[in-house]
């Protein structure tokens, strides 16, 4: 199985171990992620505005590098994801958008939104399964309390996400068994963590963080895993010391028994 | 169309969305992390922008604590999508020359060793032009 990967700037500075315990992941599972030859910074939010077209014009590059080589693009930041799918989208339902950046881009052919854009969970979930990954696992994480934040990103808007229900997720879940741990349901496991308001308002992020950690021990969590650098660097402000925050590809790496080599 | 007409449709077009769908429930507000640091809530945020109250707007907190999570857009009963609004009075504001929320000098400031490179660019696209 090949996709071809945009693994994203935050990827090779601040969580390189986000991407590392990825790709020995993807490999022990015979999972080829093949990075696109050139990609450039997603911008890290999606460009809401109906009149931005230049802000768009690099994830319809990575989106049209994909189709090109005829693959599926995989994602891991939860923010490349959600910037790269919202992007496509618009490609493929807003003719204006559309036909403006192809104007820009002026590319062999046209790009109209052909690519799959497929975040490395759905990758396990739907191209591997994860009752093949919980064959594959060689350290099960028996008895290890997990809880999953979910964020905004993976799942927001879900009629252009579509990648669980926005209000009962269950696909960290899923994963989080097929590893062998515990799952740990908690109510704000799909809530807000503070995200960029960090660099301005500290105050304000901290006081997110903290409630959303205090509710994930309250429910019996020993870890929390997630696939957002920037809400890992937000639960870890709000975490005490017995809540070490994840990515959730360190686990699978653990659990994969590829850990060791990966960090 | 008066000044305070023009820049209402402004924000119309920016934000794509369409403000007197709005059944004013309350419930974008209710859904919101940050609506109790708010001046201008997300429910009353809609109903001004509907109202042509844009220039009220412009400088509030609200345009900066917006953490765009989408959790009044998914909530909305009516898919009025809040988040656009704020977003397009945002712009209206930092597209203005000398308004930027943001100054690249403020941010060595802002650094601590763990903060990813995500944090500043996402801010950065927020918070100025």
């Amino acid at each position: 199985m090949t996709f071809s990967y945009y693994p994203g700037c935050t990827l090779r500075t601040k969580a390189v171990q986000l991407d590392s315990f990825a790709r020995k992941s993807a490999e022990a599972l015979g999972v080829h992620m093949q990075e696109l030859d050139e990609w450039q910074c997603c911008g890290g939010v999606y460009p809401l505005a109906k009149d931005e077209i230049a802000t768009k014009l690099s994830s319809v590059r990575a989106l049209a590098a994909a189709r090109d080589r005829g693959q599926e693009l995989l994602t891991l930041c939860a923010a490349c994801h959600n910037v790269l799918k919202r992007v496509n989208h618009d490609m493929q339902t807003d003719e204006t958008i559309c036909d403006r950046a192809n104007r820009y881009l002026q590319l062999p052919e046209p790009y109209r939104g052909e690519t799959t854009v497929l975040h490395y969970l759905e990758m396990l979930r739907d191209r591997v399964g994860f009752d093949r990954l919980k064959e594959q696992v060689k350290n099960p994480l028996t008895g290890m309390k997990v809880a999953a934040y979910y964020g905004c990103l993976l799942l927001r808007p879900s009629n252009v996400m579509a990648f669980d229900d926005p209000e009962n997720p269950t696909i960290l879940e899923d994963f989080i068994r097929a590893i062998g741990a515990t799952p740990v349901v908690f109510p704000y496991r799909n809530e807000c963590c503070g995200g960029y308001v960090t660099l301005q308002k500290k105050e304000f992020a901290d006081s997110r963080a903290a409630l959303l950690c205090r509710s994930a021990a309250e429910a019996g969590a020993e870890a929390v895993i997630t696939a957002c650098p920037l809400c890992l660097y937000n639960l870890q402000r709000g975490a005490d010391e017995n809540l070490p925050i994840y990515y959730f590809t360190q686990l699978l790496a653990r659990a994969l028994g590829v850990e060791e080599e990966a960090a | 169309m008066n000044e305070r007409e023009t820049l209402k449709q402004t924000v119309l077009a920016i934000a794509g969305a369409n403000p007197r769908k709005c059944m004013k429930c309350g419930k974008c507000t209710g859904a919101c992390p940050a609506f109790d640091e708010m001046e201008v809530p997300p429910h009353r945020f809609v109903s001004m922008v509907e109202e042509g109250r844009v220039e009220e707007l412009l400088g509030t907190r609200s345009l900066w604590l917006c953490l765009t999570c989408f959790a009044c857009v998914e909530r909305c009963p009516r898919g009025v999508v809040p988040a656009r609004f704020i977003e397009a009075v945002r712009l209206v504001q930092v597209r203005c020359q000398g308004q930027n929320h943001l100054k690249a000098e403020q941010i060595p400031d802002a650094l601590d060793e763990e903060l990813p490179q995500q944090a500043i660019v996402s801010a950065f696209r927020k918070y100025s032009k």
